[in-house]
């Protein structure tokens, strides 16, 4: 109950905070914000998307009830701010988290935003309503909500199942806008319409995404940009050198390599770059439903024989980070302590010794010098999926296993790991929270359709709801401790490690926060300005 | 000459149909689907929203079901919606077609202006130092993949001027519109321009050792009517021949050009279609293409007419 209170003084204070940072302007207003984006996304709704091809450029089309605040690299609990949210609270023995809503505040259709709109929002994730996403990927975030329930036009209550404190967190992710009844979804994936800082104004797949300021947006003296243009350049070389060449403000975020980073800081010194990490991990995907990998030893010796150093060491330049299944301290929250990461099988500093260790397990296995294991390792046929497999199959040599590149098209990628027609795969997991609940229900709780190797462990999956109820930070950090220990000692899916990017903008480009633990959240752009 | 362009007009459509078969057989013969690659990319699947998706988008009809709708549609002026931006692929496919045209009329200008008369010169010119040295040029224009070159022509427009010539797509000088398509249509045409000069050049040379270009000379003709009058009309066959087949390739080329140069034509866009299994964009435009290249063919045809009598009489 007393961290309940904490979190609602935090609230309280957020507000302040929010209203005295206003006072304290010092953005100049106009310009257009020029970058360039990787891809085209599939189209522009958040809630149907999975990547931050989508985030990026539709984040400042919409508001959370609450959000991360923008100008803060970590993503904390106790640095979320209410948005369309004036504040919050936890009652009913932390079962009900109830908003009272913003008044005033209109979509950018002019239509008022009310406590229905989130209602909606929240109902259709839930798919409790007959209009339904077409994709919805993040429907498992609100397992634990039994309704939504309003009361007048600005109080909405979120009942839940059972006391989940990280709720307040996903709702503070990028990847939850609040959307309008009124607009279909089949209409926000073409033409979005939310309450945020700037107004849609065109899609051009293949070739650009273009907003533009929101004069009517509910803070005031924001946005600073009159707007933001995209354009997309799915070739990375050709993006880089536009962006030397002074056509782009800034890069795509979290994008650009770090041999890139060097090369942009070479050609165009004046860039300001900044290496940051993204929270995703590379790691291993092993079907332990069919020989060889059935066997624990086989398992084992696998995770025993990774150099990670290695891999950072030629993949980025040794700017990597080395955990378990959450994001390494000190940019992660949660992640595992270096003293405790390295009690693990195949931490260990000795990688010589970790590879005699796996060699023994392999022989007991029945296999040795005599005697390999032949192995496909199958990959997405995309560089950041591709390079890391070749590593690994040079690794596995060293423990008597011969892999062979097996390279999929994304198409079908996924239905392959579906069918279960693998051995290994190189994998790559974003986390768009830094937080447990989020990690680990999607990927390793029973019957999850985002745990690919179906690893079922009904004892952990105890301890996932110990630590989702714990509304205590540090018993429930150690509670979270004990689980990814037990995760990487079980092999359900070793990591290899986090990856580290760079993002770069001109010096004139002013009030940009990358954010350290997640690469999904910071994107609203209503503090950015241009000092031109 | 009536019977020939029947003759032609009907094979012409045969050929259309029987690559509307083979553009619609082959596109579903590759793995995965528009649904199978947004759920990729979620990095889930719900069995229950992917039946409903695949429903939604007529992808779970039986294959000949789907082609007859595609065919119907195309004969009543109906080409669908595109799976990803829901909106008709006429209004996706129509506003990147000029982009590309301009691009490949540009290359093909660029091809044929360049390499005809370089291809003469060397001709005329055989064993000398210009000889030598155009058969250079025209070897590295083969040599070099149009993909290389751009992005060799973008790193040293960034590192010499500071500038780099991608799209544009408001320019406000001449010179922005002029660098907007003059250098990827350069690019992609250089190759093209090689090709012409090396063709022009060997028909040319079979041309000129010919017994009635030496009456020719003999009769007093100069050397310019000689070359350019006598000799290059008769020469020209091969070339149009190449230059034709070279219109219906270039859209090979054009494609990586486009992503070089950041250039939103048709040619990036197919690609990217094809990427998402976007089969009403896919379809439509290939047919399109496919369309353009026997309109190509056909003119080429029409062209040898024209220029050899003896094709005409004969059919």
């Amino acid at each position: 109950m007393r961290s309940v209170r904490a979190l609602a003084a935090m609230a309280a204070l957020s507000v302040l905070t929010v209203s005295t940072t206003t006072l304290a302007d010092e953005g100049k207003q106009g310009g257009i914000l020029r970058m360039y984006h990787r891809d085209s996304p599939a189209n522009a709704s958040i809630h149907e998307g999975a990547t931050y091809s989508v985030n990026i450029p539709f984040m400042p089309v919409f508001n959370n009830l609450v959000i991360y605040k923008q100008d803060e690299p970590q993503n904390r609990m106790d640095d979320i701010v209410p948005e369309l949210a004036e504040s919050w609270a936890w009652v009913n023995d932390n079962k009900t988290l109830t908003f009272k809503l913003r008044q005033g505040v209109k979509w950018h259709d002019g239509k008022p935003f009310t406590s229905a709109d989130v209602k909606c929002t929240f109902d259709m994730l839930m798919g409790k309503l007959q209009q339904k996403f077409r994709q919805n990927p993040r429907k498992a975030w609100y397992n634990e909500v039994n309704d939504i329930s309003t009361n007048g036009d600005f109080e909405v209550s979120f009942n839940l199942k059972r006391p989940q404190p990280s709720l307040l967190a996903l709702l503070a992710s990028g990847y939850t806008p609040v959307y309008p009844c009124h607009v279909s979804p089949g209409d926000m994936r073409t033409h979005p319409i939310g309450t945020g800082p700037f107004k849609f104004v065109e899609f051009k797949a293949n070739e650009s995404i273009k907003l533009t300021r929101n004069p009517d947006y509910w803070k005031k003296s924001r946005p600073y940009l009159d707007g933001i243009e995209f354009t997309i350049i799915p070739n990375r070389s050709t993006a880089i050198l536009a962006f030397v060449a002074g056509k782009f403000d800034m890069t795509f975020p979290t994008e650009v390599t770090i041999p890139l980073v060097k090369d942009v800081k070479s050609q165009a010194p004046s860039a300001i770059c900044e290496i940051a990490p993204t929270n995703v991990s590379t790691n291993i995907i092993v079907n332990s439903s069919a020989p060889p990998f059935d066997n624990v030893d086989i398992r084992r010796a696998m995770a025993l024989a990774l150099d990670r150093k290695a891999f950072i060491s030629i993949m980025f330049e040794g700017q990597g980070d080395i955990g378990g299944t959450m994001l390494p301290p000190p940019n992660g929250l949660w992640g595992l302590p270096k003293e405790m990461l390295e009690t693990i099988p195949g931490y260990g500093p000795d990688v010589s010794a970790n590879r005699e260790e796996a060699k023994k397990l392999m022989q007991k296995a029945g296999y040795g010098p005599d005697k390999h294991l032949a192995v496909k390792v199958s990959t997405r046929n995309i560089p950041v999926y591709r390079d890391p497999a070749v590593i690994l199959i040079d690794q596995l040599k060293s423990i008597y296993i011969d892999g062979e590149l097996d390279v999929v098209e994304t198409a079908n990628w996924f239905p392959k790991v579906a069918r279960k027609d693998y051995m290994i795969g190189l994998n790559l997991t974003g986390n768009a929270v830094d937080d447990p609940d989020q990690s680990f229900y999607e990927n390793y709780s029973c019957g999850s359709e985002r745990n690919y190797t179906n690893y079922c462990n009904k004892e952990i999956e105890k301890l996932f709801d110990v630590q989702s109820q714990e509304t205590d930070a540090g018993k429930r950090k150690k509670l979270v401790w004990e689980i990814d220990k037990r995760l990487q000692e079980d092999v359900a899916r070793p990591i290899i490690f986090h990856s580290r990017m760079g993002t770069c903008w001109q010096p004139y480009v002013k009030g940009v926060t990358i954010m350290t633990n997640s690469s999904y959240n910071g994107y609203r752009y209503e503090d950015l300005w241009l000092d031109k | 000459m009536f019977a020939y362009l029947v003759r032609r007009l009907f094979l012409m459509l045969v050929t259309l149909f029987g690559i509307s078969v083979v553009i619609f057989f082959l596109l579903r013969i590759v793995p995965g689907n528009i649904v199978d690659i947004l759920f990729a990319a979620a990095g889930y699947v719900d069995p229950a929203d992917k039946a409903n998706l695949e429903k939604e988008l007529g992808i779970d009809q039986p294959l000949v079901m789907q082609y007859l709708h595609w065919i119907g549609g195309l004969l009543r002026g109906d080409f669908g919606y595109s799976y990803v931006s829901e909106k008709p692929a006429l209004q996706e496919i129509l506003p990147r077609i000029p982009i590309t045209a301009r691009l490949a009329g540009l290359a093909l200008l660029f091809s044929a202006s360049i390499g005809i008369p370089l291809g003469v010169i060397s001709a005329v010119k055989q064993g000398t130092k210009l000889d030598y040295a155009l058969r250079v040029v025209s070897l590295s224009g083969l040599s070099l993949p149009s993909f290389w070159l751009g992005l060799l022509i973008l790193t040293a427009s960034v590192a010499m001027f500071g500038q780099m010539p991608i799209f544009n797509p408001n320019p406000q000088t001449w010179l922005e519109a002029f660098a907007t398509y003059a250098v990827p249509a350069a690019a992609v045409g250089f190759r093209s321009a090689a090709l012409t000069m090396r063709i022009t050049r060997s028909s040319m040379l079979e041309v000129l050792r010919q017994d009635y270009i030496r009456t020719a000379r003999a009769k007093g003709a100069s050397d310019a009517a000689v070359n350019y009058q006598h000799a290059l009309k008769n020469a020209m066959l091969p070339v149009i021949t190449v230059i034709g087949i070279e219109a219906a390739f270039l859209i090979g080329g054009l494609i990586v050009t486009e992503t070089v140069f950041n250039i939103p034509g048709v040619a990036r866009f197919l690609v990217e279609a094809i990427r998402w299994r976007d089969y009403p964009i896919v379809q439509n435009l290939v047919m399109f293409i496919a369309v353009v290249v026997v309109f190509a063919n056909f003119t080429v045809d029409m062209l040898y007419a024209v220029f050899d009598p003896r094709i005409r009489f004969t059919d």
